[in-house]
Protein backbone atom coordinates (compact mmCIF):
# COMPACT_ATOMS: atom_id res chain seq x y z
CA UNK A 1 0.00 0.00 0.00
CA UNK A 2 1.19 3.49 -0.63
CA UNK A 3 0.22 7.16 -0.26
CA UNK A 4 -3.57 7.52 -1.40
CA UNK A 5 -4.68 9.62 -4.70
CA UNK A 6 -6.69 12.57 -3.37
CA UNK A 7 -9.82 14.07 -4.29
CA UNK A 8 -9.50 17.66 -3.54
CA UNK A 9 -12.90 19.48 -3.91
CA UNK A 10 -12.68 22.85 -4.70
CA UNK A 11 -14.83 26.08 -3.26
CA UNK A 12 -14.87 29.46 -5.36
CA UNK A 13 -15.49 31.90 -2.75
CA UNK A 14 -16.80 35.56 -3.32
CA UNK A 15 -16.62 37.51 -0.18
CA UNK A 16 -17.44 34.94 1.96
CA UNK A 17 -20.02 33.16 0.43
CA UNK A 18 -19.79 30.32 -2.15
CA UNK A 19 -20.08 31.21 -5.25
CA UNK A 20 -21.59 28.27 -7.03
CA UNK A 21 -25.03 26.04 -5.18
CA UNK A 22 -25.23 22.45 -4.64
CA UNK A 23 -28.18 20.28 -3.31
CA UNK A 24 -27.46 18.90 -0.54
CA UNK A 25 -30.55 18.08 1.23
CA UNK A 26 -28.73 18.10 4.79
CA UNK A 27 -27.26 21.19 3.87
CA UNK A 28 -28.80 24.81 5.86
CA UNK A 29 -26.80 27.25 3.77
CA UNK A 30 -25.23 26.27 0.30
CA UNK A 31 -23.64 29.49 0.68
CA UNK A 32 -21.88 29.22 3.66
CA UNK A 33 -17.92 27.97 2.70
CA UNK A 34 -17.64 26.68 6.36
CA UNK A 35 -20.71 24.30 6.12
CA UNK A 36 -19.96 23.02 3.05
CA UNK A 37 -16.59 22.38 4.20
CA UNK A 38 -17.60 20.61 6.42
CA UNK A 39 -20.27 18.56 4.17
CA UNK A 40 -17.11 17.68 2.24
CA UNK A 41 -15.37 16.45 5.03
CA UNK A 42 -18.03 14.21 6.15
CA UNK A 43 -18.17 12.56 2.21
CA UNK A 44 -14.58 11.75 2.46
CA UNK A 45 -12.55 14.89 0.83
CA UNK A 46 -8.75 14.40 1.31
CA UNK A 47 -8.34 17.88 1.18
CA UNK A 48 -10.44 21.10 0.69
CA UNK A 49 -8.93 24.17 -1.59
CA UNK A 50 -10.89 27.72 -1.32
CA UNK A 51 -10.40 30.02 -4.04
CA UNK A 52 -10.39 33.40 -3.38
CA UNK A 53 -12.35 34.98 -6.43
CA UNK A 54 -13.08 38.20 -4.32
CA UNK A 55 -13.05 41.64 -6.95
CA UNK A 56 -12.18 43.94 -4.17
CA UNK A 57 -9.37 43.79 -2.23
CA UNK A 58 -11.67 45.63 0.93
CA UNK A 59 -13.10 42.50 1.49
CA UNK A 60 -10.50 40.13 1.94
CA UNK A 61 -11.00 40.11 5.18
CA UNK A 62 -14.07 37.99 5.09
CA UNK A 63 -11.82 35.06 3.52
CA UNK A 64 -10.13 35.46 6.30
CA UNK A 65 -12.78 35.08 8.78
CA UNK A 66 -13.76 31.74 6.03
CA UNK A 67 -10.60 29.97 7.02
CA UNK A 68 -10.18 30.47 10.52
CA UNK A 69 -14.07 29.34 11.19
CA UNK A 70 -13.38 26.32 8.21
CA UNK A 71 -10.11 25.13 10.54
CA UNK A 72 -12.06 25.43 13.57
CA UNK A 73 -13.87 22.82 12.63
CA UNK A 74 -12.45 20.75 9.77
CA UNK A 75 -9.47 18.44 10.42
CA UNK A 76 -8.47 18.02 7.23
CA UNK A 77 -5.27 20.26 5.40
CA UNK A 78 -6.94 23.12 3.87
CA UNK A 79 -5.58 24.98 0.74
CA UNK A 80 -6.27 28.98 -0.22
CA UNK A 81 -5.02 30.49 -3.41
CA UNK A 82 -6.90 33.47 -5.28
CA UNK A 83 -4.92 37.05 -4.95
CA UNK A 84 -1.85 35.84 -2.86
CA UNK A 85 0.29 38.52 -3.86
CA UNK A 86 2.86 38.60 -1.16
CA UNK A 87 4.82 36.50 2.08
CA UNK A 88 2.92 38.63 3.93
CA UNK A 89 -0.20 37.14 2.63
CA UNK A 90 0.67 34.34 3.24
CA UNK A 91 1.01 34.50 6.81
CA UNK A 92 -1.95 35.98 7.82
CA UNK A 93 -3.27 32.73 5.22
CA UNK A 94 -1.16 30.33 7.49
CA UNK A 95 -2.09 31.94 10.91
CA UNK A 96 -5.70 32.21 10.28
CA UNK A 97 -5.40 28.54 9.73
CA UNK A 98 -4.89 27.58 6.24
CA UNK A 99 -1.93 24.33 5.39
CA UNK A 100 -0.94 25.42 2.30
CA UNK A 101 -1.32 28.44 -0.16
CA UNK A 102 -1.45 28.21 -3.69
CA UNK A 103 0.21 31.72 -5.52
CA UNK A 104 -0.79 32.02 -9.22
CA UNK A 105 -0.43 35.36 -11.22
CA UNK A 106 2.21 37.11 -8.57
CA UNK A 107 4.34 34.57 -9.53
CA UNK A 108 4.51 34.88 -13.25
CA UNK A 109 5.52 38.95 -12.71
CA UNK A 110 8.11 37.89 -10.08
CA UNK A 111 9.08 33.86 -9.49
CA UNK A 112 11.27 34.66 -7.15
CA UNK A 113 8.73 35.55 -4.62
CA UNK A 114 7.83 31.37 -4.99
CA UNK A 115 11.41 30.57 -3.70
CA UNK A 116 11.33 33.47 -1.44
CA UNK A 117 8.00 31.80 0.68
CA UNK A 118 9.28 28.37 0.45
CA UNK A 119 12.15 29.41 2.02
CA UNK A 120 10.34 31.03 5.62
CA UNK A 121 7.27 28.75 5.42
CA UNK A 122 8.42 25.58 4.16
CA UNK A 123 7.91 23.96 0.48
CA UNK A 124 5.24 22.45 1.69
CA UNK A 125 2.99 24.76 2.09
CA UNK A 126 3.90 26.54 -0.93
CA UNK A 127 1.44 25.15 -4.11
CA UNK A 128 2.24 26.77 -7.96
CA UNK A 129 -1.12 27.26 -9.29
CA UNK A 130 -0.47 27.06 -12.99
CA UNK A 131 -3.56 27.99 -15.29
CA UNK A 132 -2.90 26.68 -18.96
CA UNK A 133 -4.38 26.28 -22.25
CA UNK A 134 -3.24 24.98 -25.69
CA UNK A 135 -1.31 28.24 -27.58
CA UNK A 136 -4.27 30.09 -29.96
CA UNK A 137 -2.61 32.51 -31.76
CA UNK A 138 0.50 33.78 -30.12
CA UNK A 139 4.07 31.91 -31.27
CA UNK A 140 4.14 28.58 -30.05
CA UNK A 141 5.61 27.19 -27.00
CA UNK A 142 8.14 23.92 -27.08
CA UNK A 143 5.28 22.20 -25.08
CA UNK A 144 2.25 23.56 -27.24
CA UNK A 145 0.92 24.74 -23.94
CA UNK A 146 1.27 28.29 -22.35
CA UNK A 147 0.99 29.75 -18.77
CA UNK A 148 -2.15 32.37 -18.59
CA UNK A 149 -3.68 34.97 -16.67
CA UNK A 150 -7.31 36.67 -16.14
CA UNK A 151 -9.00 33.02 -15.94
CA UNK A 152 -7.66 32.30 -19.16
CA UNK A 153 -8.65 34.75 -20.74
CA UNK A 154 -4.94 36.22 -21.39
CA UNK A 155 -2.20 34.49 -22.58
CA UNK A 156 1.47 35.18 -21.09
CA UNK A 157 3.16 33.44 -23.75
CA UNK A 158 5.48 31.67 -21.25
CA UNK A 159 5.42 27.61 -21.67
CA UNK A 160 3.37 25.92 -19.07
CA UNK A 161 5.37 22.92 -18.75
CA UNK A 162 8.68 24.95 -18.46
CA UNK A 163 6.64 27.06 -15.58
CA UNK A 164 5.49 24.18 -13.60
CA UNK A 165 9.60 22.58 -13.97
CA UNK A 166 10.31 26.36 -12.67
CA UNK A 167 8.28 26.49 -10.10
CA UNK A 168 9.76 22.65 -9.04
CA UNK A 169 12.94 24.82 -9.03
CA UNK A 170 12.55 27.14 -7.13
CA UNK A 171 10.88 25.33 -3.97
CA UNK A 172 7.39 25.05 -4.18
CA UNK A 173 5.79 21.71 -2.94
CA UNK A 174 3.34 20.95 -5.39
CA UNK A 175 2.16 22.36 -8.93
CA UNK A 176 -1.92 22.93 -9.07
CA UNK A 177 -2.69 22.26 -13.28
CA UNK A 178 -5.22 23.99 -14.32
CA UNK A 179 -6.08 22.90 -17.90
CA UNK A 180 -8.30 26.24 -18.95
CA UNK A 181 -9.41 24.48 -21.89
CA UNK A 182 -11.12 21.96 -20.12
CA UNK A 183 -12.04 24.04 -17.27
CA UNK A 184 -16.10 23.92 -17.35
CA UNK A 185 -16.19 22.12 -20.17
CA UNK A 186 -17.12 18.75 -18.37
CA UNK A 187 -15.51 16.77 -21.24
CA UNK A 188 -12.53 15.20 -19.25
CA UNK A 189 -8.94 16.83 -17.95
CA UNK A 190 -6.78 17.42 -20.42
CA UNK A 191 -4.26 14.16 -20.46
CA UNK A 192 -1.86 15.29 -22.91
CA UNK A 193 -1.11 18.45 -20.21
CA UNK A 194 -0.71 16.28 -17.11
CA UNK A 195 1.66 14.12 -18.68
CA UNK A 196 4.09 16.38 -20.05
CA UNK A 197 3.92 17.94 -16.91
CA UNK A 198 4.59 14.95 -14.79
CA UNK A 199 7.66 14.21 -17.13
CA UNK A 200 9.24 17.54 -15.69
CA UNK A 201 8.71 18.08 -11.73
CA UNK A 202 8.78 14.98 -9.62
CA UNK A 203 6.62 17.27 -6.81
CA UNK A 204 3.20 15.90 -6.53
CA UNK A 205 0.74 17.25 -9.14
CA UNK A 206 -3.07 18.26 -8.66
CA UNK A 207 -5.08 17.83 -11.74
CA UNK A 208 -8.01 20.52 -12.30
CA UNK A 209 -10.18 21.60 -15.04
CA UNK A 210 -12.59 19.53 -16.73
CA UNK A 211 -13.96 16.64 -14.33
CA UNK A 212 -17.73 15.91 -15.86
CA UNK A 213 -18.25 12.06 -14.76
CA UNK A 214 -16.60 9.46 -12.56
CA UNK A 215 -14.69 7.96 -15.59
CA UNK A 216 -12.76 11.03 -16.34
CA UNK A 217 -10.45 11.10 -12.94
CA UNK A 218 -8.83 7.49 -13.94
CA UNK A 219 -7.16 8.33 -17.02
CA UNK A 220 -5.81 11.79 -15.07
CA UNK A 221 -4.31 9.52 -12.01
CA UNK A 222 -2.88 7.30 -14.50
CA UNK A 223 -1.72 10.53 -16.77
CA UNK A 224 0.39 10.80 -13.48
CA UNK A 225 -1.79 13.19 -11.40
CA UNK A 226 -1.43 12.29 -8.02
CA UNK A 227 -4.93 14.44 -6.78
CA UNK A 228 -7.64 15.31 -8.66
CA UNK A 229 -9.59 18.33 -7.90
CA UNK A 230 -12.82 19.61 -9.05
CA UNK A 231 -15.33 22.47 -8.45
CA UNK A 232 -18.93 22.15 -10.33
CA UNK A 233 -19.27 18.72 -10.06
CA UNK A 234 -19.07 18.19 -6.67
CA UNK A 235 -20.81 22.10 -6.02
CA UNK A 236 -24.31 21.00 -7.91
CA UNK A 237 -24.13 17.46 -6.68
CA UNK A 238 -23.46 16.01 -10.17
CA UNK A 239 -20.90 13.55 -8.53
CA UNK A 240 -20.04 12.27 -4.55
CA UNK A 241 -16.85 12.57 -3.47
CA UNK A 242 -17.42 8.64 -2.75
CA UNK A 243 -18.43 7.86 -6.16
CA UNK A 244 -14.90 9.29 -7.77
CA UNK A 245 -13.77 7.39 -5.04
CA UNK A 246 -15.01 3.83 -6.07
CA UNK A 247 -14.65 4.84 -9.74
CA UNK A 248 -10.96 5.39 -9.01
CA UNK A 249 -10.80 1.99 -6.81
CA UNK A 250 -11.97 0.25 -9.79
CA UNK A 251 -9.28 1.13 -11.40
CA UNK A 252 -6.99 -0.46 -8.95
CA UNK A 253 -6.38 3.03 -7.94
CA UNK A 254 -5.82 3.22 -3.86
CA UNK A 255 -7.96 5.78 -2.34
CA UNK A 256 -8.89 6.89 1.33
CA UNK B 1 0.34 -5.08 5.25
CA UNK B 2 2.84 -6.99 6.94
CA UNK B 3 1.44 -6.83 10.33
CA UNK B 4 -2.48 -7.46 9.75
CA UNK B 5 -3.04 -8.12 13.07
CA UNK B 6 -1.36 -4.83 14.28
CA UNK B 7 -4.11 -2.97 15.39
CA UNK B 8 -6.55 -3.84 17.75
CA UNK B 9 -8.93 -2.80 20.99
CA UNK B 10 -12.46 -1.56 21.20
CA UNK B 11 -13.95 0.07 18.25
CA UNK B 12 -13.17 4.46 19.19
CA UNK B 13 -16.95 6.08 18.23
CA UNK B 14 -16.97 9.08 16.22
CA UNK B 15 -16.98 11.26 19.09
CA UNK B 16 -13.75 10.50 20.74
CA UNK B 17 -14.20 10.89 24.64
CA UNK B 18 -10.84 11.32 26.35
CA UNK B 19 -11.81 11.29 29.92
CA UNK B 20 -9.54 10.00 32.64
CA UNK B 21 -9.69 8.94 35.81
CA UNK B 22 -12.78 10.15 37.70
CA UNK B 23 -12.12 12.25 41.07
CA UNK B 24 -9.56 14.78 40.64
CA UNK B 25 -9.47 18.22 42.03
CA UNK B 26 -9.97 19.56 38.06
CA UNK B 27 -12.91 17.06 37.89
CA UNK B 28 -15.11 18.30 35.09
CA UNK B 29 -17.97 17.75 32.68
CA UNK B 30 -16.80 16.27 29.35
CA UNK B 31 -17.47 13.98 26.75
CA UNK B 32 -19.58 14.18 22.93
CA UNK B 33 -22.65 16.26 23.50
CA UNK B 34 -24.88 13.76 22.99
CA UNK B 35 -23.83 11.12 24.45
CA UNK B 36 -22.97 10.03 28.34
CA UNK B 37 -21.48 12.74 30.27
CA UNK B 38 -18.78 11.76 32.75
CA UNK B 39 -16.80 13.39 35.57
CA UNK B 40 -12.99 13.64 34.26
CA UNK B 41 -10.41 14.87 34.66
CA UNK B 42 -8.71 17.26 31.87
CA UNK B 43 -5.27 16.69 30.61
CA UNK B 44 -3.02 20.05 30.29
CA UNK B 45 -1.39 19.85 27.49
CA UNK B 46 1.15 22.64 26.26
CA UNK B 47 1.78 22.95 22.51
CA UNK B 48 5.42 24.34 22.82
CA UNK B 49 5.37 27.71 20.70
CA UNK B 50 8.97 28.45 19.18
CA UNK B 51 7.70 29.86 15.67
CA UNK B 52 6.82 26.52 13.80
CA UNK B 53 3.69 26.73 11.55
CA UNK B 54 1.14 24.39 12.62
CA UNK B 55 0.49 25.09 16.32
CA UNK B 56 -3.16 26.71 16.04
CA UNK B 57 -3.99 23.16 13.98
CA UNK B 58 -1.89 21.19 17.15
CA UNK B 59 -4.40 23.01 19.66
CA UNK B 60 -7.26 22.67 18.24
CA UNK B 61 -7.63 19.17 17.52
CA UNK B 62 -6.08 18.30 20.73
CA UNK B 63 -9.21 20.72 22.28
CA UNK B 64 -11.32 18.37 20.34
CA UNK B 65 -10.44 15.68 21.81
CA UNK B 66 -11.08 17.30 24.99
CA UNK B 67 -7.93 18.38 26.57
CA UNK B 68 -7.20 22.00 28.18
CA UNK B 69 -4.51 23.69 25.68
CA UNK B 70 -2.33 26.19 26.12
CA UNK B 71 0.27 27.48 22.98
CA UNK B 72 3.25 29.00 25.10
CA UNK B 73 7.44 28.78 24.89
CA UNK B 74 7.08 29.53 28.88
CA UNK B 75 9.87 27.05 30.04
CA UNK B 76 8.01 26.12 33.79
CA UNK B 77 4.55 25.89 31.97
CA UNK B 78 5.74 23.40 28.80
CA UNK B 79 7.67 21.45 32.10
CA UNK B 80 5.21 21.34 34.39
CA UNK B 81 2.19 20.79 31.90
CA UNK B 82 0.29 17.03 32.09
CA UNK B 83 1.53 16.66 28.18
CA UNK B 84 4.00 18.72 25.80
CA UNK B 85 3.77 18.54 22.35
CA UNK B 86 6.60 20.06 19.91
CA UNK B 87 5.43 20.64 16.79
CA UNK B 88 7.13 21.27 13.58
CA UNK B 89 6.80 22.22 9.96
CA UNK B 90 9.72 23.49 7.43
CA UNK B 91 13.37 22.85 7.30
CA UNK B 92 15.09 20.47 9.94
CA UNK B 93 17.84 23.19 10.94
CA UNK B 94 15.25 26.03 10.94
CA UNK B 95 12.97 24.08 13.35
CA UNK B 96 16.17 23.04 15.78
CA UNK B 97 17.10 26.75 15.49
CA UNK B 98 13.96 28.13 16.58
CA UNK B 99 13.49 25.07 19.14
CA UNK B 100 17.08 26.01 20.84
CA UNK B 101 15.98 29.95 21.07
CA UNK B 102 13.30 29.11 23.80
CA UNK B 103 14.96 26.03 25.19
CA UNK B 104 13.57 23.20 23.57
CA UNK B 105 15.75 20.44 24.08
CA UNK B 106 16.45 21.35 27.81
CA UNK B 107 12.33 21.70 28.38
CA UNK B 108 12.30 17.92 26.85
CA UNK B 109 15.24 16.51 28.89
CA UNK B 110 13.73 17.78 32.20
CA UNK B 111 10.10 16.50 31.11
CA UNK B 112 11.64 13.22 30.17
CA UNK B 113 13.58 12.55 33.40
CA UNK B 114 10.57 13.26 35.44
CA UNK B 115 8.78 10.55 33.10
CA UNK B 116 6.59 13.19 32.06
CA UNK B 117 4.78 12.44 28.60
CA UNK B 118 6.28 14.31 24.75
CA UNK B 119 4.74 14.15 22.19
CA UNK B 120 6.66 15.38 18.74
CA UNK B 121 4.71 15.75 15.24
CA UNK B 122 6.37 15.71 11.69
CA UNK B 123 9.70 17.86 12.39
CA UNK B 124 8.67 17.95 15.81
CA UNK B 125 9.43 14.10 15.68
CA UNK B 126 12.59 14.84 13.52
CA UNK B 127 14.11 16.76 15.73
CA UNK B 128 14.02 14.03 18.22
CA UNK B 129 16.44 11.84 16.59
CA UNK B 130 20.36 12.82 16.59
CA UNK B 131 20.74 14.36 13.15
CA UNK B 132 19.04 15.36 10.33
CA UNK B 133 20.50 15.70 6.64
CA UNK B 134 18.67 18.68 4.07
CA UNK B 135 20.75 19.33 0.92
CA UNK B 136 23.94 18.45 2.36
CA UNK B 137 23.58 20.23 5.84
CA UNK B 138 23.94 18.07 8.59
CA UNK B 139 22.19 19.45 11.93
CA UNK B 140 22.53 17.66 14.98
CA UNK B 141 18.98 17.07 17.14
CA UNK B 142 17.86 16.49 20.49
CA UNK B 143 19.65 13.36 20.04
CA UNK B 144 16.31 11.53 22.35
CA UNK B 145 16.92 8.47 19.57
CA UNK B 146 19.89 7.51 17.16
CA UNK B 147 19.83 8.18 13.52
CA UNK B 148 19.18 10.01 10.57
CA UNK B 149 16.67 12.42 9.28
CA UNK B 150 17.56 12.00 5.28
CA UNK B 151 15.72 12.74 2.01
CA UNK B 152 13.68 9.55 1.08
CA UNK B 153 14.09 7.79 -2.13
CA UNK B 154 10.87 8.08 -3.85
CA UNK B 155 9.53 8.84 -7.18
CA UNK B 156 7.55 11.83 -6.13
CA UNK B 157 8.30 14.22 -3.01
CA UNK B 158 6.96 15.72 -0.79
CA UNK B 159 5.44 12.41 0.24
CA UNK B 160 1.84 14.54 0.28
CA UNK B 161 -1.25 12.69 1.19
CA UNK B 162 -2.48 10.07 3.31
CA UNK B 163 -0.65 6.67 4.23
CA UNK B 164 -1.72 3.94 6.03
CA UNK B 165 1.46 2.68 8.77
CA UNK B 166 2.24 -0.69 10.10
CA UNK B 167 2.05 -0.48 13.63
CA UNK B 168 3.37 -3.24 16.51
CA UNK B 169 0.51 -5.27 18.10
CA UNK B 170 1.20 -3.33 21.33
CA UNK B 171 0.94 0.28 20.29
CA UNK B 172 -1.03 2.54 22.40
CA UNK B 173 -1.42 5.25 20.13
CA UNK B 174 -2.81 2.98 17.13
CA UNK B 175 -5.06 0.99 19.54
CA UNK B 176 -8.10 0.10 18.13
CA UNK B 177 -7.66 1.39 14.97
CA UNK B 178 -8.16 -0.72 12.23
CA UNK B 179 -4.82 -1.65 9.89
CA UNK B 180 -5.77 0.30 6.61
CA UNK B 181 -6.50 3.61 8.62
CA UNK B 182 -4.72 6.40 6.61
CA UNK B 183 -2.85 9.68 8.03
CA UNK B 184 -2.19 12.95 6.86
CA UNK B 185 1.88 13.00 5.70
CA UNK B 186 3.82 16.04 4.14
CA UNK B 187 7.10 15.46 4.18
CA UNK B 188 9.97 14.69 1.92
CA UNK B 189 12.72 13.72 4.63
CA UNK B 190 12.13 11.30 7.48
CA UNK B 191 14.21 8.23 9.25
CA UNK B 192 14.82 5.85 7.08
CA UNK B 193 16.77 3.61 9.14
CA UNK B 194 15.93 2.85 12.72
CA UNK B 195 19.09 2.24 14.81
CA UNK B 196 18.94 1.82 18.26
CA UNK B 197 20.12 -1.55 19.36
CA UNK B 198 18.31 -4.08 21.17
CA UNK B 199 19.21 -3.98 24.45
CA UNK B 200 18.33 -6.99 27.17
CA UNK B 201 17.45 -4.66 29.82
CA UNK B 202 15.69 -1.90 28.51
CA UNK B 203 11.93 -2.01 27.01
CA UNK B 204 12.70 -1.42 23.47
CA UNK B 205 10.72 1.75 21.43
CA UNK B 206 7.50 0.83 19.54
CA UNK B 207 8.01 1.65 15.91
CA UNK B 208 5.39 1.78 13.67
CA UNK B 209 6.52 2.10 10.33
CA UNK B 210 5.01 3.39 6.82
CA UNK B 211 6.13 3.22 3.30
CA UNK B 212 7.02 5.56 0.00
CA UNK B 213 9.15 4.60 -2.21
CA UNK B 214 10.38 2.80 0.77
CA UNK B 215 10.38 2.00 4.44
CA UNK B 216 10.37 5.26 7.16
CA UNK B 217 9.55 5.63 10.61
CA UNK B 218 6.11 6.78 10.88
CA UNK B 219 5.71 7.15 14.63
CA UNK B 220 7.62 5.75 17.50
CA UNK B 221 6.82 5.50 21.74
CA UNK B 222 9.20 5.08 24.05
CA UNK B 223 7.79 5.26 27.20
CA UNK B 224 6.75 8.74 27.96
CA UNK B 225 8.12 9.90 24.31
CA UNK B 226 6.47 9.19 21.58
CA UNK B 227 6.13 10.32 18.16
CA UNK B 228 4.61 10.61 14.55
CA UNK B 229 6.18 11.80 11.43
CA UNK B 230 1.99 12.65 9.79
CA UNK B 231 -0.18 15.01 10.99
CA UNK B 232 -2.75 14.03 13.84
CA UNK B 233 -3.96 16.90 13.70
CA UNK B 234 -4.88 16.77 9.94
CA UNK B 235 -6.16 13.25 9.78
CA UNK B 236 -9.44 13.72 10.49
CA UNK B 237 -11.05 11.44 12.85
CA UNK B 238 -7.84 8.89 12.61
CA UNK B 239 -6.03 11.50 13.84
CA UNK B 240 -8.19 12.19 16.88
CA UNK B 241 -8.49 8.81 17.57
CA UNK B 242 -4.19 8.78 17.85
CA UNK B 243 -4.42 11.82 19.85
CA UNK B 244 -7.26 10.68 22.24
CA UNK B 245 -5.35 7.57 22.72
CA UNK B 246 -2.51 9.65 23.43
CA UNK B 247 -4.29 11.70 26.16
CA UNK B 248 -6.08 9.15 27.54
CA UNK B 249 -2.76 5.90 27.79
CA UNK B 250 -0.12 8.41 27.75
CA UNK B 251 -0.81 11.42 29.55
CA UNK B 252 -3.35 9.70 31.59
Amino acid sequence: MGVAVRVIPCLDVDAGRVVKGVNFADLRDAGDPVEMAAVYDAEGADELTFLDVTASSGERATMLDVVRRTAEQVFIPLTVGGGVRTPEDIDTLLRAGADKVSINTAAIARPELLGECARRFGSQCIVLSVDARRVQDGPPTASGFEVTTHGGRRGTGIDAVEWAARGQELGVGEILLNSMDADGTRAGFDIEMIEQVRKVVDVPVIASGGAGKVDDFLPAVRAGADAVLAASVFHFGTLRISEVKNGLRAGAVEVR
Amino acid sequence: MRDSSAFHGAHVPRSVITCGGAGSERASRCGAAAGPVYPCRVSRIVVLDYGSGNLRSAERALRRVGADVTVTADADLAVEADGLVVPGVGAFAACMTGLRSVGGPRIIERRLAGGRPVLGICVGMQVLFDRGVEWGEETDGCGQWPGTVERLKADVLPHMGWNTVRAPEASVLFAGLPADTRFYFVHSFGVRRWELEESDVLRPPLVTWAHHGEDFVAAVENGALAATQFHPEKSGDAGAAVLSNWLRDVVG
